[in-house]
């Protein structure tokens, strides 16, 4: 908990603030230049649909560990509209599609674990981690 | 030794862990020496020079009473880190390694037992605490020691993997990669890495990627070239892959990916030619050959 | 953070400093659409070297921009994008659909050059 870094999420100036600190983060971890754009990338996405589709929220990152796996954790949080239906935000579009839309299924392809809870007139809770190899 | 045995079970924990750190203090002189002697026996210091054994031998011996009395092992935690990094760079065995502190072990054992001789119940309170301290500290310099190797195993795989595929500089603004053996997700990763990477140093314009040597090509290494392919355009590069045997190509197609978005050729050369072409050279048969010829 | 663009010629060069906000992405749209249009511009340049990261909303503007800029005659260039950023955009399925991409301005340039055929002052 002591490493946990909070990124509220309120414009689109947020969303670079939460990239480049998790980025920051990835780095202190020990990640690979490329891995830290897929980490910095991913975050991008994730923070960009919470201003999109909530208005606010907040993006939290930790350092987090398995064994002797060190990762990230990246959750991204808010109470917006909610999901309806989760598995079809999650359905791949393909590179055809060019990013359009959530960008949950991108973001989803980019990390190791990926978890949504989500309610309708709630809000939405993504969990992500990504292990350096 | 022979003194009233009436104390709580406690206080008789933290009794013997002092009369312990105290023995070990004493007889530290003794025991190290005893302690080298047994390993020069089992030729377990081949290698070091004199001063090293007399350095690191005093420093784990008092590390060692160190954890015993304090009960943190953070130092050990941080010596062993540092024992294992020189000793893997030295090429030591595991069997130096934990053979020396094994024989640590059974001096520091042994001279409990010529100790405490027949007060059974001092000697028991005193293994007590030992073993666990002792244990532990073997537990973490094994495991040092075994991480250690892994990532210098790892950094090894990495370059290995790097070598494998040199990227050659055919002539400006071309360059060529050709890839021998299987490609799993982590190679076609490290693969587009270097390919990228090269694609920049060498300013290339046009690429051949040549997997005539890839043994088996599914549907997720057709995918992996794909994304290969769009990241190398991103950097103003086309890329041509040569080598895929149409075997490979139908079953790919099969199984649904499609490779139109690939330019495709079936050998190097026609793909060398192509790329040239790529580039405005003039490609005549003819002037190469002559070439050849002077 | 406002990006410079230089006037070169019958061409324009947006060089891309550090990191841009959604509205700084949106500014720069604008502002390369009134000079494209002011100054009858061939060609424009996009320079992203110094970004690490290229996510779906700048894809999106960058996507807009040629298209936008090809409707008035300009054709716009994206140079630039580091390998760690190409192999990224990929993986998340991202795509410059439409946009040329070349490996830096020399190439960008050079590029221009050959498609609208002297219309550029290089000025050596």
């Amino acid at each position: 908990m002591a490493d946990e870094l909070r990124v509220p999420i309120n414009s689109d100036a947020d969303i670079v603030a939460a990239r480049q600190k998790g980025r920051a983060l990835a780095e202190q971890a020990g990640f690979s230049g490329s891995d830290l754009a897929l980490i910095a990338t991913a975050i991008s996405e994730l923070a960009r649909n919470i201003v999109e589709f909530a208005g606010q929220g907040e993006v939290i990152l930790s350092p987090c560990h398995q064994g002797d796996r060190r990762g990230i954790k990246i959750v991204a949080r808010d109470e917006g509209p909610g999901i309806a239906d989760v598995s079809l935000a999650l359905q791949d579009g393909y590179s055809t599609k060019g990013g359009l839309g959530l960008g949950l299924p991108g973001a989803k392809r980019l990390m190791d674990e990926f978890d949504i809870q989500s309610e309708v007139g709630k809000g939405t809770t993504v969990t992500a981690r990504k292990w350096k190899h | 030794m022979a003194k009233a045995r009436v104390r709580s079970e406690k206080l008789s924990h933290e009794q013997s862990r002092r009369e312990l750190v105290r023995h070990f203090r004493d007889a530290r002189e003794k025991l190290r020496r005893q302690w080298i002697t047994e390993m020069t026996a089992k030729g377990l210091l081949a290698g070091l020079t004199e001063q090293e054994v007399q350095t690191e031998s005093s420093t784990i011996y008092d590390t060692f009473v160190s954890c015993l009395e304090t009960g943190q092992f953070d130092a050990a935690q941080a010596y062993a880190g540092r024992m294992a990094q020189r000793a893997v760079l030295r090429g030591m065995t595991p069997e130096q390694i934990l053979g020396g502190m094994l024989t640590l072990r059974d001096v520091y054992g042994r001279s409990l037992f010529e100790q405490y001789r027949a007060d059974v119940p001092g000697l028991t309170s005193a293994l007590g605490v030992y073993e666990a301290v002792a244990n532990k500290i073997l537990a973490i310099v094994a495991m040092a020691f075994v991480d250690e190797r892994e990532k210098t195993l790892r950094q090894q795989q990495e370059a290995i993997r790097e070598l494998s595929t040199p990227v050659l500089q055919l002539r400006e603004g071309l360059i060529i990669l050709p890839i021998i053996g299987l490609i799993d997700t982590q190679r076609a990763r490290q693969l587009t890495e270097q390919l990228l990477r090269a694609i920049r140093a060498n300013r290339a314009r046009v690429a051949v990627l040549d997997i005539t040597g890839v043994p088996a090509v599914d549907s997720k290494v057709a995918n992996h070239l794909l994304q290969t392919v769009e990241a190398a355009r991103l950097m103003g590069a086309r890329v041509i892959v040569t080598g895929l045997s149409s075997e490979i190509a139908q079953t790919v197609v099969t199984i649904g990916v499609d490779l139109s978005r690939i330019m495709t050729l079936s050998d190097l050369q026609s793909g060398i030619d192509e790329a040239d072409r790529l580039l405005g050279y003039k490609v005549t048969r003819g002037a190469a050959e002559q070439a050849k010829v002077q | 953070m406002e990006v410079p663009i230089l006037k070169q010629g019958h061409y324009l060069i947006a060089s891309i400093q550090s990191a841009l906000t959604d509205e700084d992405l949106l500014q720069l749209r604008g502002n390369l659409m009134e000079k494209v249009s002011k100054f009858r511009i061939r060609g424009v340049i996009i320079d992203v070297s110094a970004l690490d990261v290229l996510d779906s909303f700048a894809c999106r503007i960058l996507r807009a921009t040629a298209q936008m800029t090809a409707l008035r005659g300009a054709q716009t260039v994206v140079v630039g994008i580091q390998p760690d950023v190409a192999f990224a955009m990929t993986q998340l399925g991202l795509s410059l659909k439409g946009v040329t991409t070349m490996l830096d301005l020399e190439e960008g340039l050079a590029l221009l050059d050959s498609q609208t055929k002297g219309g550029g002052d290089r000025g050596g």
